[in-house]
């Protein structure tokens, strides 16, 4: 079944399109990449999907239901997304039981200590760290904390905007792991956006590569492993990272 | 010729309830007319030693290094309005969050022009065209629509690049800069640092350069520091930082992902100690 | 004691409420490093004393008159002497604590929140709801304080209630001002997208999330502002339109004192000293919660 299918979105801020036409289908289960340019759109395309870019026109469907353009309760319980920044991604006066017992309130869901200390326990978080306050805990630490809350309302779909990049290798080495294996025991899809090729490589099954609001390429993973991308743009990004990894 | 930041025995203390603890310590380094790279993972102090070379480690904290002298200028006894001289105009530094760097209800383009008119006397109308030029140099495509939009309204990488763009302008002497690109793509990102490297060779600036991406820093760099909680664990060649001998240095080499990856899991540092904090 | 020191610093609290205690003993930590908001603490807890303490502190009954020992300077019996009705001051400043106190508790209760949930809808929504409510709160602005006051009690009558009304409808704005800043800086911030994609409603953002971050600067603003409020105040009561005699308000009784200035000095300076007193005390403790509360700011200075 499809998870997520995007057909000709186009987005807009106002009077400046950002995307074009961008179509994207993604199986359940699947974990699709999405990389390209700095500025291309990328995080725009997975703001639209959550509600947080209410300016489309074309079609967003989520496990086969149209999705409508704010931010509504129900789609929270399917799709849940991590930011980047895993230092402006936390309320800074809210201890991490109630930055993760915030989506449980909202939903009515009750058995909150024991669901907190689950998903914690999940992401590989020690109960010793329940009370603390973000400024109390480290990067790799913190984007632990966002993930758990994005797992709190057990969704289906993990929208993932450069989970990694402001971490260091080892953490990131981490948290890569982490994703795995919860998308393994969770059966989660994933669309994550990276500009890291070797995170895509380790982490994906399919990768799309953007540019200047558009899908330039769409290409399976052991096409990049194997160095076979076609269009020059992404071939340019590949021999880039390429020649860094020597 | 004199190195142009000679560092010795720097220390960076935090008071806490539980008492002092030292965040960097005894790192010491000279640094010339070069790249130097600065690698370690998070929390081992990267930030804190290169903020402390410009004097803007935050109350409580605390600073004390046996030689701190920039150019043949000892930092350690300026007074905080000799430092702020000294700041703009002939160190630079791009610190590591550029959301939190910029100021959230100013524009991008009121912001650049603040920093260019500071620097120096222009006219009004040569102002927006020098913003824009700008903007352009860190390959911003739109530079008109982009100089009117607000912090929150760019990408990542943008922000990152606005930052670049901002303390490039008074060409200073040193640059400080501190995860610079790691919201940049690789092609982007090459073109940035060519900028740097452009000035490092024309004028002789020196870089200190901070990152997590260790195989970047190896190829951008000349040389490099890699750091463990606060202390300088390894000093190598840039190119020779693959061979590194140190256990911690090639722990931290194991868990970076490969273009043709095929392990299922990949190694982590043994963060046994540094789980107890 | 010491246990209790270390379940408060403990780094991995094991309930909301020691994490909370937690944060509160750590920036009393910081206060007590900081002399001049030490300072400030003792002025403002021995004004809260004296005004709980008011009948036991007092020597004489403030309101009882005693022509013959009019304008005594201060001596053993009078300690800061009495004014033209033979009053003892010492015994009006006492009890001039308990107004003051209450003219400050007041405002601030009304002021601060009305202040603060305007301005957080104002950034919040944007739009023409903030051009609106921010035009109403320029418009308060752009008037002086005291004149704006003035305005209001004479329209309102004079009287203390009447004083606490107008003086709460002058600072409103201010308030609102700063938190409305401080929405802006927070409302396009990650973590406020976070809560909105879990399905929380505007009220809850609001209230739950953005409110909480407005808090500690209208904490620090209010107690600068506190200084403010006493000397409008005892502005008010100066010209006769706020406490109404016999009552011992600290402004009045430097009205009655003025025609005494040049002979008998302390009928006057005795309510001014403790006015003065009172208002550095505030601003001292406001300055050093910024510096705890605020670091950044403190910072730029
Ligand atoms: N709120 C907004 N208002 C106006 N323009 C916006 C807004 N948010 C993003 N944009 C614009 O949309 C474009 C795409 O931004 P987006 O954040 O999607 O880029 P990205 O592909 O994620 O780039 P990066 O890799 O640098 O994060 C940029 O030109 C940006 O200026
Ligand atoms: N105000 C403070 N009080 C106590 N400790 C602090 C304070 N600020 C920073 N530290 C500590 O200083 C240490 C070094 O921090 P620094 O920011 O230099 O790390 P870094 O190497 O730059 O890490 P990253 O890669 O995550 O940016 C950290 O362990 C941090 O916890
Ligand atoms: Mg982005
Ligand atoms: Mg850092």
């Amino acid at each position: 079944m499809i998870a997520l299918s995007l057909k000709d979105l186009d987005i807009s801020y106002g009077d400046t399109q950002i995307t074009h036409k961008v179509s994207l289908d993604i199986a359940e289960g699947e974990s699709f990449a999405l990389v390209g340019e700095s500025g291309s759109g990328k995080s725009t395309v997975l703001k639209a999907i959550a509600g947080l870019a209410p300016q489309w026109t074309g079609e967003i469907r989520v496990l086969g239901k149209a999705r409508s353009h704010g931010v509504d309760r129900d789609f929270s319980r399917i799709c849940q997304m991590v930011f980047q920044d895993p230092y402006g991604s936390l309320h800074p006066r809210k201890t991490v039981d109630a930055t993760l017992g915030e989506a449980l309130t909202i939903h009515g869901i009750g058995n909150r200590s024991a669901r907190v200390e689950e998903v914690m326990g999940s992401v590989g978080l020690d109960r010793k760290f329940r009370f603390r306050f973000p400024h109390q805990l480290s990067g790799g630490q913190r984007q632990r904390v966002a993930i758990a809350r994005a797992l709190m309302l057990k969704p289906k779909i993990l929208l993932l905007d450069e989970p990694t990049s402001a971490l260091d290798v080892s953490v990131q080495a981490e948290i890569l792991n982490l994703l795995k294996r919860l998308r393994r025991e969770q059966n989660l899809t994933f669309l994550m956006v990276t500009h890291n090729l070797p995170v895509v490589s380790f982490l994906c099954d399919r990768l799309a590569v953007m540019r200047q609001g558009r899908i330039v390429e769409v290409a399976d993973i052991d096409e990049l492993k194997r160095g076979d991308l076609k269009e020059s743009y992404s071939r340019e990004l590949m021999q880039i990272s390429a020649a860094h990894a020597t | 010729m004199r190195p142009l930041l000679e560092i010795e025995n720097l220390r960076v203390t935090f008071p806490t309830a539980r008492g002092d603890i030292d965040v960097v310590r005894g790192v010491s380094f000279t640094l010339g007319r070069e790249r130097l790279g600065i690698v370690g993972e998070s929390g081992s102090g990267k930030s804190m030693t290169g903020r402390s070379i410009l004097k803007l480690v935050r109350a409580p904290g605390h600073v004390t290094a046996d030689k701190l002298a920039f150019d043949g200028i000892d930092l350690s006894t300026r007074s905080e309005k000799q430092m702020r001289a000294i700041r703009g105009a002939r160190i630079s530094m791009v610190m590591q969050d550029p959301k939190f760097s910029l100021n959230p209800v100013m524009t991008i383009g009121e912001q650049i022009a603040e920093a260019l008119l500071t620097h120096k006397r222009l006219p009004r109308r040569e102002v927006n065209d020098r913003v824009h030029s700008m903007l352009e140099s860190v390959r911003i495509s739109d530079p008109e629509r982009v100089a009117r939009l607000y912090p929150h309204e760019v990408s990542g990488g943008m922000g990152q690049r606005v930052m670049i763009a901002m303390m490039l302008i008074p060409e200073p002497d040193l640059l400080i800069a501190d995860e610079p690109t790691s919201a940049l793509d690789v092609s982007v990102q090459a073109q940035v640092l060519d900028i740097i490297d452009e000035l490092v060779r024309r004028k002789g600036m020196g870089l200190i350069f901070i990152s997590h991406d260790l195989n970047l820093v190896s190829s951008y760099c000349d040389r490099i520091l890699v750091m463990n909680t606060g202390e300088v664990v390894e000093e190598c060649k840039a190119g020779e930082l693959m061979k590194a001998a140190h256990p911690y240095t090639r722990g931290l080499i194991a868990s970076i992902p490969r273009l043709d990856e095929t392990r299922d899991e990949l190694p982590v540092l043994d963060r046994s100690a540094w789980a107890k904090a | 004691m010491a246990m209790l020191r270390d379940w408060l610093i403990d780094d991995s609290p094991a309930s909301p409420m020691q994490a909370r205690l937690g944060r509160l003993y750590r920036i009393f930590g910081a206060l007590m490093h900081n002399p001049l908001a030490v300072i400030g603490a003792i002025i403002i807890i021995c004004l809260i004393l004296a005004a709980l303490f008011a009948p036991w502190l007092a020597t004489h009954d403030p309101l009882r008159q005693a022509l013959a020992e009019r304008l005594l300077p201060p001596s053993a019996a009078h300690w800061l002497g009495t004014d033209e009705l033979g009053r003892d001051i010492w015994s009006r400043v006492v009890y001039g604590a308990r107004i003051t106190l209450v003219i400050v508790a007041l405002v601030a209760v009304l002021a601060a929140p009305a202040g603060l949930v305007i301005g957080v809808i104002s950034g919040y929504f944007g739009g023409w709801v903030d051009r609106i409510l921010m035009g109403i709160t320029d418009i308060f602005l752009s008037l002086p304080k005291l004149i704006l006051a003035l305005a209001f009690v004479a329209a309102l009558g004079p009287g203390i209630e009447n004083a606490i009304i107008a003086i709460a409808i002058t600072s409103w704005p201010g308030y609102a001002r700063v938190a409305r800043a401080e929405t802006l800086t927070f409302k396009n911030s990650e973590f406020i997208a976070a809560v909105r994609l879990l399905g929380a409603s505007s009220l809850r953002v609001n209230l739950g999330h953005v409110l909480p971050l407005c808090t500690s600067s209208m904490i620090i603003r209010v107690t600068l502002d506190m200084a403010g409020i006493i000397l409008t105040a005892a502005g008010l009561g100066f010209i006769g339109l706020g406490a109404q005699p016999p009552l011992p308000e600290w402004g009045a009784m430097i009205s009655r004192g003025r025609s005494f200035i040049l002979d008998q000095w302390w009928v006057a300076t005795m309510p001014g000293f403790a006015i003065i007193l009172v208002s550095l005390g505030f601003c001292f403790f406001g300055d050093g919660l910024r510096d705890v509360l605020d670091p950044k700011s403190g910072e730029q200075r």
